[in-house]
């Protein structure tokens, strides 16, 4: 009983000012939605990994709603299972990806989000799937329940090496321009290049400075947790890149965090374990399975799930077109395997981590498959302690809290007895 | 040959010996071999570089999964794991290259897991196609890929790939599938004389053989089958969809058959029979290729066409087939497929088709509960 309540109180309590900003700046972005939904404003559905077409979409005058953002916050509310089930009576299989049965789910029962506000019907359906082969068929589908017409962006992958073919970026970009054509003539509003340049410039700082914040949790401890703190800066980035409230978010946001790395505080009571993160959280348990960590005083020091920014690139108003082709192309999910652990394998060592977890989703195969692969290269190539868990991201069923803690309880105690086992040592040899 | 012998010799080098006809087709022409994972993979290109293009269908239901299992999770399908164990084995040995393709998720992971284990004596490549043939600018984004992979293959050759050589490639297999497409004739208009199983062996076998070599069989067994004495029975007409990469133990098309039904069409081993129409041989054979992809390829699952939805091609495919049924035949945790169903479903139903659904997974090896379900779905259409 005394563990029991000595293991809930140890988990971040960290609420700053970017945490009230962010709270107003996408409450006031669902406002504009139910807006645009009662005045049957255009709006185009999107995808995160192509959100920096929001700016193009802002310049025409089109709304965006991202239904992957509101299969997320149905899961982190626990309200996804019942939308999953409508869809599963519809035909879609217990074994397809949850996102998409949660967001179809929600559009027969009546088209709402989380917080139950309406949201609007898509004029447009913009799919730009970045590496995700599912996205191209969940966009698919709500082109056919809704009638809006469909655009599936081909965002061809990047083969080998870390850059695009030239021809690659072409290709991109001649669809962008028949994108840019199907928008004037929706909205009737010709596309001015010289806003699109404004908002990319806004985006370049945005993006300059998102890569600074994420440079901070070189620091020990680390001002914030990358994984579960920094997916709620990824709202903020998703919905508002290329505005000036985005550029105001963030540098609040470094101010915050560069203030916190003075006074060396973490988002933990003390910063014992310093974690890298791959894949996707479990949002039904997003609360629990953070605690799971906390618990240990670990925290995380970087993931791949919140690198939305890919760290060689940024936005460039003078290639407004090929910058805004290039995001997709080069984003990570669009990347091989080997450089998703390259990626890891230098936030490993150059954040000065001690171990890296694996949350192997059922719905994301472009994440999961492989992850066994994975911890066999981090382990034993690398010799870096992995933990590899399973469950779901969207799906509560797959979640089993039980079996969750004892891996983690396991792993973090063999952990602590290895760190245990080496101060000894140094200690030795320094005395 | 008479026609029986020919399937019980395709039948025979599918399950006892496919890479001893690799392994002779090397030794007698000094060439070297590449493997390609499901579902099309430009064959021509492979051929006209005069490498033998071999096709990597997974592991059937006799391989067992000891080691791959470990590289991948529990929610994957058959054919990821049992390609994996394949290549742990040492049983892809004779391939000198292996090409991937943007088809779905787990193969292109699939892709980089080879390459980090298994690349260091052959190449390892991916190949993105198209997923927007409506764009103008799809068919000069192929070639510049086709190119690449041209490329690719004369890397490894060690020497380019003359015009010709490409030509007569393209040729060979334009001949290929025309002979496979008179078996689905047969198929279409006597579906007694021949069985699905049956074609599926014929086709199958070509994975491990060059296409004249395939052409030649396939003669020869257009020849036998109207010989054969076989009497139609009352069975229903159905078509198979959802099998076009992972593939159905051969059992099972022998239990559908068996349950009452005459399979008129189906998409297995899809990516032999990929174009509708010859890949044209005048003018720029890259270009033709490119073009035949966007605007002359079958329906699939894995490619994405917005000018003609995918639902309303099953439609006509069934109604050109004079199809009673559409069976859904689906490897276990395929997500194309998987999708793809719900879509399918509710335009079959708009239609007044009926259909069925069933699951499997390479390593199956019980069917009595599959046959029962499917001969109750034939009986109850035939008794309606």
């Amino acid at each position: 009983m005394d563990t029991q309540s000595t293991e809930k109180k140890v988990h971040s309590q960290y609420q700053g000012k970017i945490h009230q900003m962010q709270k107003a700046l996408m409450a006031r972005w669902m406002a504009e939605l139910e807006q645009a939904a009662e005045n049957h404003e255009p709006t185009a559905c999107l995808l995160v990994a192509g959100s920096n077409l929001s700016m193009l979409l802002r310049c025409l005058g089109i709304h965006q709603v991202y239904p992957e953002l509101n299969a997320l916050q149905l899961a982190i509310r626990k309200q996804s299972l019942p939308y999953i089930q409508i869809a599963e009576e519809r035909g879609y299989s217990t074994d397809v990806c949850s996102y998409v049965k949660a967001d179809v789910g929600a559009f027969f029962a009546g088209n709402v989000s989380s917080l139950g506000t309406k949201l609007p019907q898509p004029t447009l359906v913009l799919s730009c799937f970045s590496g995700c082969n599912v996205y191209i068929k969940w966009f698919e589908h709500i082109a056919a329940y809704t009638g809006a017409p469909l655009y599936v962006i081909d965002v061809p992958f990047i083969r080998s090496g870390n850059d695009p073919c030239p021809e690659d970026i072409d290709y991109v970009v001649s669809q962008l321009k028949e994108v840019i054509g199907i928008c004037e003539k929706m909205t009737g509003r010709k596309l001015d290049y010289d806003e699109l340049r404004e908002r990319l410039a806004y985006a370049r700082e945005v993006e300059r400075l998102w890569l600074e914040i994420k440079e901070l949790t070189k620091n020990i401890p680390s001002p914030y947790d990358d994984y579960f703190d920094c997916i709620t800066l990824m709202g903020p980035m998703v919905a508002f890149r290329g505005t000036r409230e985005g550029v105001e978010f963030f540098q609040t946001a470094k101010k915050e965090f560069e203030e916190r790395v003075r006074l060396k505080i973490g988002p933990l009571p003390e910063e014992k374990f310093r974690i890298v993160v791959e894949s996707a959280p479990p949002y039904p348990y997003f609360r629990t399975f953070r605690d799971l960590f906390s618990k240990w005083g670990a925290c995380a020091v970087g993931a791949t799930y919140t690198t939305p920014q890919p760290p060689d690139f940024l936005h460039d108003p003078e290639r407004p077109l090929e910058s805004l082709a290039e995001y997709p192309i080069r984003i990570f999910t669009n990347r091989g395997l080997d450089q998703r652990y390259d990626l890891l394998r230098r936030y490993v060592t150059e954040r000065s981590a001690d171990a890296l977890i694996i949350h192997s989703v059922k719905s994301c195969r472009l994440f999961s498959v492989g992850h066994g692969d994975m911890r066999e290269y981090f382990s034993k190539n690398l010799g870096i302690p992995t933990l590899m868990l399973e469950s779901d991201l969207e799906d509560p069923r797959y979640f089993s809290e039980a079996q969750m803690k004892n891996r983690v309880d396991a792993f973090f105690e063999v952990l602590e007895h290895k760190k245990y086992i080496a101060g000894k040592a140094q200690a030795i040899t320094e005395a | 040959m008479d026609f029986d012998g020919l399937v019980a010799q395709c039948r025979e080098i599918l399950e006892e010996h496919p890479w001893q006809e690799i392994q002779r087709w090397k030794e007698k022409t000094g060439g070297k071999a590449a493997g390609y994972f499901p579902v099309y993979s430009p064959l021509e290109l492979i051929y006209g570089n005069g490498m033998l293009p071999v096709g990597l269908m997974g592991g059937g239901n006799k391989t067992e999964i000891e080691r791959a299992d470990s590289y991948f999770g529990s929610f994957v399908c058959s054919i990821v794991k049992s390609t994996t164990e394949l290549a742990l084995r040492g049983e892809l040995q004779l391939l000198d290259g292996i090409f991937f393709h943007s088809i779905c998720d787990a193969a292109r992971n699939l892709c980089y897991v080879f390459k980090r284990n298994f690349s260091s004596d052959r190449f390892i490549e991916y190949i993105h196609f198209p997923q927007n043939p409506s764009s103008p600018s799809a068919v000069d984004y192929l070639i510049s890929e086709l190119k690449r992979i041209r490329h690719v293959l004369e890397e490894a050759n060690g020497r380019r790939m003359s015009e010709e050589s490409f030509k007569q490639s393209i040729h060979a297999y334009n001949e290929n599938r025309a002979l496979i497409q008179r078996l689905y004739k047969i198929k279409a208009e006597s579906p007694h004389l021949l069985s699905t199983a049956e074609a599926y062996q014929l086709i199958r076998v070509g994975s491990a053989l060059p296409p004249e070599e395939h052409s030649s069989m396939l003669r020869t067994a257009l020849e036998e089958i109207p010989k054969r004495r076989v009497r139609p029975r009352d069975k229903i007409r159905v078509i198979l969809e959802g099998s076009f990469c992972e593939q159905p133990p051969v059992e099972l098309l022998e239990a559908l058959d068996e349950a009452g039904c005459y399979i008129i069409d189906d998409d297995l081993l899809l990516g032999r029979r990929w174009f509708e129409r010859e890949v044209p041989l005048d003018g720029d054979p890259i270009r033709a290729l490119a073009e035949s992809y966007i605007d002359r390829s079958r329906y699939s699952s894995v490619s994405h066409d917005w000018r003609r939805p995918r639902s309303e091609r099953l439609v006509e495919r069934a109604r050109q087939a004079q199809a009673t049924a559409v069976v859904f035949c689906i490897a276990k945790f395929c997500e194309p497929a998987l999708l793809d169903y719900p879509l399918f479903k509710d335009a079959l139903e708009r239609e007044g088709i009926p259909h069925v659904m069933l699951e499997f997974e390479e390593k199956m090896w019980t069917f009595d509960k599959l046959r029962t379900e499917i001969e109750t779905f034939a009986e109850s259409i035939l008794f309606d």
